[in-house]
């Protein structure tokens, strides 16, 4: 193993492996990531790979369309030789009642201001869009045409070949121990495969990115908890869009390869960073794709399985450096919708950590913007 | 036999040659190729395909087979109707 290095990436999911690929890309030499697992283990394989801009909070409406517009050519930026398998069919968000539509109103006013081409729909409208849609507990919806799907083993596989051309130089099964910091350098990062020297760190640990922040003696606001999620066996195409309901509290789309992904959220899930399954999931997951999507109901459940989203204060990133300790970046914080961001996570951290004009501003997204100040802005368009 | 013919997992359409491949290209664990291929992730979730990919990959690398590890197992274990699970739970209540 090495034992020196420019920049040390820690975590190998889709945003370390973005970090890494345009930092290679921008010039950085000697770039190594560190995977306790293999590439994907943490959140970024076991999420939904649900590509949506239709959000309620400024910095996530623009992360998203921006990486909405680097995945629709990352098949040939990344010049991969497997399929990403992005499809792009749309988001159906369905609402149960006025108060929701009234929400959807602001929502898609702010979308719509910023480019994104997200409209209102009727609950007839809905059922056009998707013809099995049981719209009797449904009160209207939105519908943004270009939100979508990817592979996110293939896209993350996508990121990883070629920063690896680029010369980065990836450590799976090795596991970060310890970050040594003396007089607010850094120092050397501790692994479990040996030290390596280094002035720069990246916090790219998902749902472990806290107990990074620790080993530096940074505090970051965030904290992790268990989503459950399960897949069908694969059938003929039968669903175009996403279809996902805040309140209904489900999310359930048709991936290319013909399963069907789905899961909700469990309100009462204590913090942690447990990933285990459960039975009241399946129970709850059954009853609801079944009265909102019927004929889905007729499809055999194969796997189940959870993952960690890592909160944030306002759920949003936190793309960021800090004063306290320079040398020290992070991405995470993800709440639940950084797998859809990571191009522009990895496009503005990399400028960041280099020193180059930031593609869009980023107070938003810095680790001091809750330092002693109340959530201004707080994402709630989640399931 | 030609490893194209050589049909390893039959509910993800994989082949020996796919799997070579794959170890050529440095991904050695079955949750990597899982990932990769959708070898093991079918309707059967490796039942069939486990030992064989297991073979392999102690073959290829000349790893002892009882220090490969076999795939992650998760629930469920056969597949059920989503509606089947509602109703269960509706008649439970
Ligand atoms: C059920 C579920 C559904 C989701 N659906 C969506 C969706 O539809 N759309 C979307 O955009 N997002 C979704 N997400 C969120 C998304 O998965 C995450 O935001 C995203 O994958 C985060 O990527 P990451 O690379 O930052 O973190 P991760 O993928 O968690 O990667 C962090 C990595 O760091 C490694 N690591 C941790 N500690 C150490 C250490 N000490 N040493 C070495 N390595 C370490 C871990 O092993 C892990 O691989 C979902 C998440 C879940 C759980």
């Amino acid at each position: 193993m090495k034992n020196k290095a420019d920049y040390v990436i820690i975590g190998g999911g889709i945003s370390g492996c973005a970090i890494a690929y345009h930092l290679a890309d921008f010039g950085a030499k000697n770039i190594v990531v560190i995977e306790k697992e293999y590439l994907t283990s943490g959140a970024t394989g076991r999420c939904g790979a649900g590509i949506r801009q239709q959000w309620g909070a400024k910095m996530n409406c623009l992360l998203a369309k921006k990486s909405v517009e680097f995945f629709e050519k990352a098949q040939e930026i990344l010049a991969y030789d497997g399929d990403i398998e992005f499809k792009q069919e749309g988001y159906l968000i369905v609402g149960s009642d006025q108060e929701e539509d009234m929400v959807f109103k602001t929502n898609v006013a702010l979308q719509n201001a910023l480019g994104i081409p997200a409209k209102r729909l009727t609950k007839e409208e809905a059922k056009q869009i998707v013809p099995y849609l049981n719209i009797d507990n449904v009160y209207s919806a939105t519908f943004c045409p270009t939100d979508g799907h990817l592979n996110p083993f293939t896209t993350t596989d996508a990121y990883y070949k070629a920063a690896k051309r680029l010369g980065v130089t990836f450590y799976t099964y090795t596991e970060v121990k310890d970050i040594v910091v003396k007089d607010s350098v850094i120092q050397k990062v501790v692994t479990t495969r040996g030290d390596i020297e280094t002035g720069v760190v990246i916090n790219a640990a998902g749902g472990w990115s806290k107990a990074i922040g620790q080993m530096v003696g940074i505090d970051i606001p965030v904290y992790s908890e268990n989503h459950e999620i399960l897949v069908t066996e694969p059938v003929e195409k039968m669903q175009g869009p996403m279809v996902i309901s805040f309140s209904k509290n489900i999310y359930c789309q048709q991936t290319p390869h013909g399963a069907f992904i789905m899961g909700r959220s469990d309100p009462d899930m204590p913090e942690g960073l447990d990933v285990s399954s459960s039975h009241q999931f399946l129970d709850a997951m059954a009853k609801t794709v079944t009265e909102l999507l019927p004929p889905v109901g007729e499809l055999r459940v194969i796997r189940q399985w959870g993952g960690l989203y890592n909160m944030s204060p306002d759920h949003q990133p936190i793309i960021s450096g800090t004063k306290k300790l320079p040398g020290f970046y992070m991405a995470c914080g993800f709440s639940g919708h950084g797998f859809m961001l990571a191009p522009m996570t990895g496009v503005l951290l990399a400028e960041l950590i280099l020193g180059k004009a930031p593609t869009m501003p980023m107070e938003e997204l810095s680790l001091e913007r809750f330092d002693g100040k109340q959530v201004i802005t707080k994402e709630k368009s989640v399931v | 036999m030609d490893p194209k013919h050589v049909i390893i997992c039959r509910c993800s359409d994989v082949t020996l040659a796919d799997l070579i491949a794959l170890f050529e290209q440095g991904y050695q664990t079955f949750e990597e190729l899982k990932r990769i291929k959708r070898v093991g992730m079918g309707p059967c979730q490796a039942n069939t395909c486990g030992k064989m990919v297991q073979w392999e990959i102690s073959k290829y690398f000349n790893q002892p087979l009882e220090e490969v590890p076999f795939h992650n197992m998760r629930p469920l274990t056969m597949g059920i109707k989503l509606k089947e699970i509602m109703e269960a739970k509706n008649r439970e209540e």
